[in-house]
């Protein structure tokens, strides 16, 4: 009988070392309101509304802003949930 | 003019007469066409786990609404879309069908899901149309000194509006 236990990936290293993390990186762009990006900041990362606001606002005048940091799977999956509400994100590893 | 959403209940409604309705289902009907199913390989597994190519669309609105995952890996991020863009394209399909289905001239009452659906799918034709319009930033003030008989006129009209909606709904949601 098989085992449906999932079999363990190894990933690369540089994946897992946890003192360089991956970025979910969201950009500006001229459609998505500022309304709606602070709530998508609430609803997707559970963010309290002053924080979601203020990332908000360094994607609007810094051009970007990093919104999460952590695993390179945790950083695609909210990337992932980003596109389907429309925003710009990008994941890169910090450096 | 709808006067926008507000909150209602435990989700939120909004009042739209024919005219809109018309224009709500026409634009999303568009998104519908524009974003095919989510496709994936023959391979049975490769089509249950979503699976599907890793090539970027040339479209620049499909371009648009699925992004680069990685700006500077194109490897990364090919290797992203495969295992991502039919899931996406699902997704938004089938908030364009919610917004379809619940959409009626009169009183549309949405639950919370339901008002998710809709804020997506409006935002995608907001997308789609500021692509389309070539939409910066300084949008609203391109219109307010948009003249009447200038042919971009309707359409800008049409994205202020929905811009309009989307705002109101996010208001009504928090």
């Amino acid at each position: 009988m098989g085992s449906t236990a999932p079999a363990e990936v190894e990933r690369p290293s540089s994946d897992v070392r946890p003192d360089v993390p991956w970025l979910t990186i969201v950009w500006n762009d001229p459609v998505n309101l500022m309304s709606y990006v602070t709530y998508v900041f609430q609803a997707v990362f559970g963010y309290p509304r002053e924080k979601a606001e203020k990332l908000m606002m360094d994607v609007h005048h810094k051009g970007r802003a990093v919104v999460a940091s952590g695993a390179r799977e945790e950083m695609e999956r909210d990337v992932q949930i980003l596109h389907s509400y429309g925003l710009w994100a990008t994941v890169q590893q910090d450096s | 003019m709808s006067t926008g959403f507000r909150a209602s209940g435990k989700g939120v409604s909004v009042r739209l007469d024919a005219g809109e309705v018309s224009l709500l289902v026409a634009l999303v009907s568009q998104i519908l066409d524009l974003v095919e199913p989510g496709e994936t390989g023959d391979d049975p597994i490769e089509r249950a786990l979503g699976i599907g190519s890793a090539e970027a669309p040339s479209d620049p609105v499909l371009a648009r609404l699925f992004p680069a995952a990685y700006a500077e890996d194109d490897k990364a991020a090919g290797e992203f879309r495969r295992y991502t863009e039919a899931t996406l394209r699902d997704g938004k399909r089938a908030d364009a069908a919610t917004l379809l289905e619940t959409v009626e001239p009169g009183t549309v009452q949405l639950t919370a899901e339901q008002a998710q659906a809709w804020l997506r799918a409006i935002n995608d034709v907001r997308l789609a149309l500021g692509v389309r319009l070539e939409v910066t930033e300084e949008v609203h003030e391109e219109i307010a000194g948009m003249s009447e008989d200038d042919p971009r006129y309707p359409a800008f009209v049409t994205y202020d509006w929905l811009t309009y909606l989307q705002d109101t709904l996010v208001r009504a949601l928090w």
